[in-house]
């Protein structure tokens, strides 16, 4: 199983606990599988098929740049973050 | 230079050839955003708002349309209302409605030098004539400048119409645009179980970038409705992402010749004037050519975040953190965004922390909409961190490196917003310092001069991203490689990837000639920011490299009419492993190869480079009658992967340095109640210039990042965090003064001591 980690506001409007566990081929089917335990929170992660604007998932301390067809072999933890870039507004 | 765990025998990377754009530079042939001239220009002018906060009730331009000489005047009405979209996945995001009305105003102007209007005229002088006919009828409001006197109770609302988020509530009528929290571990339990706690709260002012060259835009809208764009900027693509959505045109219409740059540290990743000349071109069918003065940089341009940060860190018996708590509120200027999820990132980042809670609050003020500034909003959470660390060890004995190595964050270490560190080198800084030459020096804390002087050390982070980066290479026929990039070359960066394909191909870095493109010229290349352009784009050019000896084997085994695995590649020679008689330089082989020219390119979209570390140690001499301060010594000490051309990093160092020992001593928005930047010129907004400040020591240590294959990590933003607080730390070595408030000018201090009397 793999530890998924979700942003405190997720957590704390559908009342999520801190640290939850679930499974998934890659980062589309995991967070569907999420979907079935806590209902909601995919609303707040995809949007039109993709990784919802401002969001990011950090896989094992990586955040990845494929989005939802990132594949989650060997995967320990996920942790979803808004995200952060040192660019414009 | 100090290296771990291995020094690789590199025959390019590590050495220290000319630029390849220095003769251009040193010369004055190289050209920058406002040197461009194209047949028929006209120069474009704009109205700015005298007032920081008012509704526009009207705007007369009949007057100024009038003048001789004038060719068109815009207002917002020449642009497409957008909706409040958000954009993007990386340093692209953002609204496109907020980024449009920072363009020019619609209904309110938010900040004092908000554009309203713009004019295209014959010359200069009748553009500003023509702007100045430009009769705007405002209705003054209240502004807020800072970020207590935008979120009191009462306080007028800057944005009536935005959605606030309020840890997932919706808010309407609030300066806070979001209030975001990370929290790890048991907080109260840790604080609960200290020996010792200590608070402060640190408040910095808004600071500018202060790059040499001000913004520019010249475009040209043409018969087609396709716009070309010449600019002074950070990331051309960006650039045209930007203008497309302004001008609600497809990016393909949208062509972005990046010029030369005059620095940016993050303030020219955002458009101004090229929209604007964009219009006035479309209105005129002629370029158009729009430029900033110093004052409209400064009044109208994206400015450093100030705030205040509260920080609160608790350690047990032995030294070690319990808990820590940071509660930040920094100023987005005019629209949302003041890098609060980097600031959270950035704010316990040298520490391993079992338990931390941080509420960050993005406030919403009366000036100029805040741009990143190397680095975006970690100085300022480093400036209350590494001074409750400081008065720690002051409290208890502590001696401050020995104090950090217990604390230290290292591989493993779970960072304040979760994620476990990969490979960072912050360990391997902190022994540098300690061994350093400086911090085994005699202080003379009682020089003849009767001076005081102190000791401070701070470390800072950067956490480096990546993105997309393209490369395209070709081999000419005399065996010297083009390299096509889309990166902007603000530090060296030219020089930094053409390193890393010659490398590769076992040629000098002479060889490898780099070109900055335009758009419609090379593959999508994200930002030059965020320490990302020589890690991402010169790994672009390590595949790219690769690709074009793969060519250079294929067109080899045509012409021999042997197989490839036959064939080998080594510094600039290809030839048979079995016939020594088969062998050619890149010249012979580039001299008419069989099947066309021999081209590769390659594209990367990569993650973090794995976060970057700088300790600094700074001695200061200062005045106790007058105040002044003197840095008397001064060293930055970095992990910075591998550095690929030592000058241009050691560079980075020292200019990272001097711009944070700006924000200590110096720097400031000084505001009057209005709103109105008072010292908005050179002379009244103090940098510090090469006579203000001793040679900078540079002690880079090496610690290869696990994402790329040379170890490259991003350098230029990490040595900007740690001066403010190295500085405030050298000052209560000094004087026993903690001061809290940026900058730490004379009469800051000389009012301290008065108090302290």
């Amino acid at each position: 199983m793999i530890k998924i980690f979700l942003p405190y506001k997720i957590r704390e409007t559908l009342d999520v606990p801190t640290e939850i566990e679930a499974q998934g081929s890659n980062l589309r089917n995991l967070i569907d599988n999420i979907e079935g335990m806590y209902p909601g929170v995919k609303d707040h992660l995809v949007d039109e098929g993709k990784l919802r604007p401002g969001m990011s998932a950090v896989i094992d301390g990586k955040t990845t740049r494929l989005g939802l067809i990132h594949k989650l072999d060997n995967v320990s933890e996920i942790h979803f973050l808004p995200s952060i870039a040192g660019g414009r507004k | 230079m100090v290296s771990t765990p291995e020094n690789k025998n590199y025959k390019v990377i590590g050495t220290r050839p000319i630029r390849h754009d220095g003769y251009d530079k040193v010369t004055g042939r190289a050209q920058y955003g406002a040197d461009i001239k194209l047949p028929g220009m006209l120069i474009g002018a704009v109205v700015r708002s005298p007032h920081a906060h008012a509704r526009i009730k009207s705007i007369d331009t009949s007057e100024a349309e009038r003048l001789d000489g004038v060719f068109a005047v815009m207002t917002a009405k020449d642009l497409p209302r957008l909706g409040d979209v958000v954009r993007g996945n990386s340093e692209e995001s953002g609204s496109e409605k907020h980024l449009s009305e920072n363009v020019m105003a619609f209904d309110k102007v938010l900040y004092k030098g908000h554009v309203v209007a713009g004019v295209a005229a014959k010359d200069q002088n009748t553009a500003f004539e023509a702007a100045k006919k430009i009769k705007v009828d405002y209705e003054i409001l209240k502004p807020v400048i800072d970020v207590d006197q935008a979120m009191s109770k009462d306080a007028p609302i800057l944005h009536e119409d935005y959605t606030c988020d309020h840890l997932g509530k919706e808010v309407k009528n609030s300066n806070v645009a979001a209030h975001v929290r990370h929290e790890n571990g048991d907080l109260e339990n840790g604080f609960d179980k200290a020996d010792l706690v200590v608070e402060k709260e640190v408040d910095m002012q808004t600071v500018h970038q202060g790059y040499i060259e001000p913004h520019s835009g010249t475009a040209v809208w043409d018969e087609e409705d396709r716009v070309k764009v010449w600019t002074s900027t950070q990331g051309s693509f960006a650039v045209r992402d930007s203008v497309s959505k302004v001008l609600d045109l497809d990016v393909s219409r949208v062509k972005v010749t990046p010029m030369e740059i005059g620095g940016g540290f993050g303030g020219k990743i955002p458009i101004y004037l090229e929209p604007i000349s964009a219009v006035l071109s479309r209105k005129t069918r002629r370029p158009v050519k729009t430029m900033m003065s110093r004052t409209d940089v400064f009044d109208a341009t994206g400015p450093g975040p100030g705030g205040k940060v509260k920080v609160k860190i608790g350690i047990d018996a032995d030294g070690k953190i319990l808990a820590a708590y940071a509660d930040i509120r920094l100023e987005a200027g005019a629209y949302p965004e003041a890098f609060i999820e980097a600031a959270a990132k950035c704010v316990f980042s040298c520490y391993d922390v079992p338990a931390m809670k941080i509420d960050a609050y993005d406030v919403l003020v009366n000036k100029p909409s805040s741009a990143p500034y190397r680095a975006p909003a970690s100085p300022q959470v480093a400036f209350a961190t590494e001074t409750v660390v400081d008065e720690i060890c002051k409290i208890k004995g502590y001696d401050p490196i020995d104090f950090r190595l217990l604390n230290v964050a290292e591989k493993g270490t779970r960072t304040a917003l979760g994620p476990k560190y990969r490979t960072i080198g912050l360990k391997e800084c902190l022994e540098a310092a300690k061994k350093s030459d400086h911090w085994k020096s005699n202080l003379n804390s009682n020089p003849k001069t009767g001076k005081k002087r102190g000791r401070g050390i701070a470390s800072g982070y950067w956490f480096n991203i990546g993105f997309k980066s393209s490369v395209n290479l070709s081999l000419n026929p005399d065996g010297k490689v083009a390299l096509i990039e889309g990166s902007t070359d603000i530090g060296g960066s030219r020089a930094s990837i053409a390193m890393q394909a010659a490398e590769v191909l076992g040629i000098p870095a002479e060889d490898v000639r780099p070109s900055v493109v335009d758009t419609d010229s090379i593959g999508i290349t994200d930002v030059t920011g965020g320490s990302r352009t020589t890690y991402a784009t010169g790994y672009a050019a390590y595949n790219a490299a690769h690709k074009l000896i793969e060519e250079i084997i294929e067109k080899a085994a045509l012409k021999w009419d042997i197989s490839k695995d036959q064939i080998e590649y080594s510094d600039g020679v290809v030839k048979s492993k079995t016939d020594s008689e088969l062998k050619m330089t890149l010249k012979e082989i580039a001299d008419d190869p069989p099947g066309g020219p021999i081209v590769s390119s390659a594209s990367v979209d990569l993650e973090e480079a794995g976060g970057g570390f700088a300790v600094h140690i700074a001695d200061l001499e200062i005045d106790e009658e007058t105040g002044k301060t003197d840095v008397v010594n001064y060293t930055a000490i970095q992990d910075v992967g591998k550095a690929i051309h030592p000058s241009y990093v050691e560079g980075q160092m020292q200019g990272g340095a001097a711009q944070g020992i700006g924000w200590a001593l110096n720097e400031e928005y000084f505001m009057s109640d209005d709103g109105v930047m008072l010292n908005s010129s050179y002379l009244d907004y103090r940098m510090p210039i090469a006579l203000d400040l001793p040679m900078i020591n540079t002690i880079m240590v090496e610690v290869p990042s696990e994402e790329h294959p040379y170890g490259v990590r991003g350098v230029g933003e990490p040595p900007i965090v740690p001066p403010v607080p190295a500085i405030g730390n050298a000052i209560n070595d000094a004087l026993g003064l903690r001061l809290l408030s940026t900058p730490m000018k004379p009469s800051r201090i000389t009012e301290a001591l008065k108090r302290k009397k």
